[in-house]
């Protein structure tokens, strides 16, 4: 495989078109907007986190950016929406959720994305040897940090 | 001595052209984000480094003679260059540290207030916006822009009605960093002139395609950047006429610009030093110096007629691929060869990682004028920009990969 077709799998390029979560619901007593920009390309996301007794029961969000922020955002909503089952992930999974993919996405390609962990967003992994693109995968999930801070 | 145009040859001076990404030969086309630079501009930075560096304006030693006469012979070079005379050339950092020292300096002239007006472009690098804005703001100023039409040219129809009695400043770029396209200096000199307004030139663009003659020009004040023309990081040139650079107080203060200092006060040198606080880039004036004697060596019209015609094949070939919005498309304007585009369905970041794989090396994003691509209802564009050293096939290369880009994301093409 190609650096490029590494980078852009099937998986990404379909989350980037079919983009889970997108477009934002109606807050609920314990919802959080967030707004975050990429300052370097424009890229934007507005996510909105919706939390009920400790945990993660909603997230959706807007934006426009590259195939890689689209498809990592919808990566982290099909995400939560698997692990989290009807009743949401609790917060502290969700917080070392984004603690791991931070972590495996700023080690240059030394620690990759596991599937059982992290689903469709494994196939972020690529983005992890390109730096420049480091900011756009990490966008949705730092927008969640710090919602579930604000929630 | 001219040499004969051979981009072959001209390539040959080039190291960093040798270089290969990804196993593709380097097809460099970001050369107004930042130029690549000949041998001659590392050969001068490292011979004056390894010969002749010393301390420049100071000392009574052999090494601090060389390198004072070094550095005053770079700015009779840079004067040269864009047909001045040297006390006329200010060493700044960059075109980005020249433009924050004329608004800076104009500001602490109280040479603006409530009421008068501060005319741009919706065409700014937000380098020559945001230190108009600063100024606006500091002083009440208002400031005001000359809209840019659908083709890219400037509304000189608004122009008339926004350069009025009120009009202190016009500062515009003499080719827009996204468009490419060369705007009506002396037209928008006139209007100025005629209402007794100052004007400000961002020579970024211009300066590494276009010969320029500045006193000509009927501007007051101009910049451009070295590295943009084959030259060091660290270094531009601010060029102003006498009366205007006499008149402006020191935006920076401290050593090297003064002739009397007491506890209390101090009385400062004449242009260019006044305004040339503090130790400056000395060995990055040779190398920008060695730069501009490496391109005017070039035989500069056979130069021109190259990169116009590099302009044209990479428009007209743009033009070809379907879902491709140029910014700027027009023949009205003369033009230098530097294109902006969006790919209808493919974010400009995913096209600019995709040419990247072919060795093709574009800016992408919104090039510093966010206020331009908001007004093309974009938030980012891919821009490709060519050089003396750039080849047809090289062009060639870059629109082949372009014309790939969308099936490789799978953007469907609208009927």
């Amino acid at each position: 495989m190609s650096g490029l077709d590494a980078l852009y799998q099937e998986l990404i390029l379909d989350h980037a078109k079919n983009r889970r979560g997108f477009g934002l619901d109606e807050p609920g007593a314990h919802s959080a907007t967030v707004h975050q920009r990429n300052p370097i390309c424009g890229d934007e996301i507005t996510l909105r986190v919706t939390t009920e007794d400790d945990r993660v029961a909603s997230v959706t969000w807007e934006g426009a950016g590259c195939s890689i922020s689209q498809a990592s955002a919808s990566m982290l909503v099909a995400l939560l929406r698997e692990d989290g089952g009807d009743d949401g992930m609790p917060l502290p999974d969700a917080q070392a959720l984004i603690e791991r993919f931070r972590e495996a996405l700023r080690s240059r390609g030394k620690i990759p994305l596991d599937e059982e962990t992290f689903g469709d967003a494994s196939a972020l992994s690529g983005v992890s040897k390109y730096t420049a693109r480091v900011k756009c995968a990490m966008l949705a999930w730092v927008a969640l940090e710090e919602g579930l801070r604000q929630a | 001595m001219t040499l004969p145009f051979d981009v072959d040859v001209v390539r040959a001076d080039f190291p960093i052209l040798e270089t290969e990404v990804d196993g593709h030969p380097l097809v460099y086309l970001d050369s107004g984000a930042t130029s690549q630079k000949p041998r001659a501009v590392l050969d001068a930075e490292r011979d004056f480094l390894s010969r002749a560096n010393a301390a420049v304006h100071r000392g009574a030693h052999t090494l601090a003679a060389e390198a004072t006469e070094l550095f005053e012979d770079a700015r009779v070079t840079v004067a040269e260059f864009v047909g001045a005379e040297p006390e006329q050339i200010v060493w700044a950092s960059g075109a980005t540290g020249g433009l924050n020292l004329v608004a800076g300096s104009l500001g602490y002239a109280g040479r603006l207030r409530e009421g008068d007006e501060i005319v741009v472009t919706e065409a700014e690098h937000h380098a020559n916006l945001i230190p108009w804005q600063e100024l606006a703001r500091r002083t009440g100023a208002r400031l005001r822009h000359i809209p840019v039409r659908e083709d890219g040219t400037l509304d000189m129809d608004a122009a008339d009605s926004l350069i009025g009695a009120r009009t202190k400043v016009l500062a515009f770029p003499h080719v827009s960093n996204v468009l490419g396209i060369v705007n009506p200096v002396a037209d928008l000199v006139a209007r100025a002139q005629a209402v007794g307004a100052l004007t400000v030139l961002d020579a970024c663009q211009s300066a590494p395609h276009l010969a320029l003659d500045l006193p000509a020009s009927g501007v007051d004040l101009a910049v451009f950047s070295g590295h943009k023309v084959y030259g060091p990081y660290g270094i531009g040139a601010l060029w102003g006429r006498d009366e205007v650079l006499d008149a402006l107080p020191p935006f920076t203060t401290g050593g090297s610009m003064i002739t009397t200092v007491t506890l209390d006060e101090a009385e400062y040198l004449p242009p260019p030093q006044r305004f040339e606080a503090g130790t400056q880039p000395v060995s990055q004036a040779v190398g920008f110096a060695a730069a501009l004697r490496w391109l005017g060596a070039q035989d500069l019209a056979a130069a021109h007629a190259h990169e116009a015609a590099l302009e044209r094949r990479m428009r007209e070939g743009l033009r070809s691929i379907p879902g491709i919005r140029l910014l700027g498309d027009t023949d009205a304007a003369e033009r230098v060869a530097l294109q902006a585009f969006a790919v209808e369905g493919v974010h400009a970041h995913d096209v600019g990682q995709f040419l990247d794989s072919r060795g093709v090396a574009v800016r992408v994003g919104h090039h510093c004028a966010q206020p331009l691509h908001r007004r093309f209802g974009l938030t980012a564009s891919v821009r490709a920009s060519a050089a003396i050293h750039t080849t047809a096939d090289e062009v060639d290369t870059f629109l082949d990969a372009v014309s790939g880009v969308r099936s490789f994301f799978g953007a469907e093409v609208a009927a």
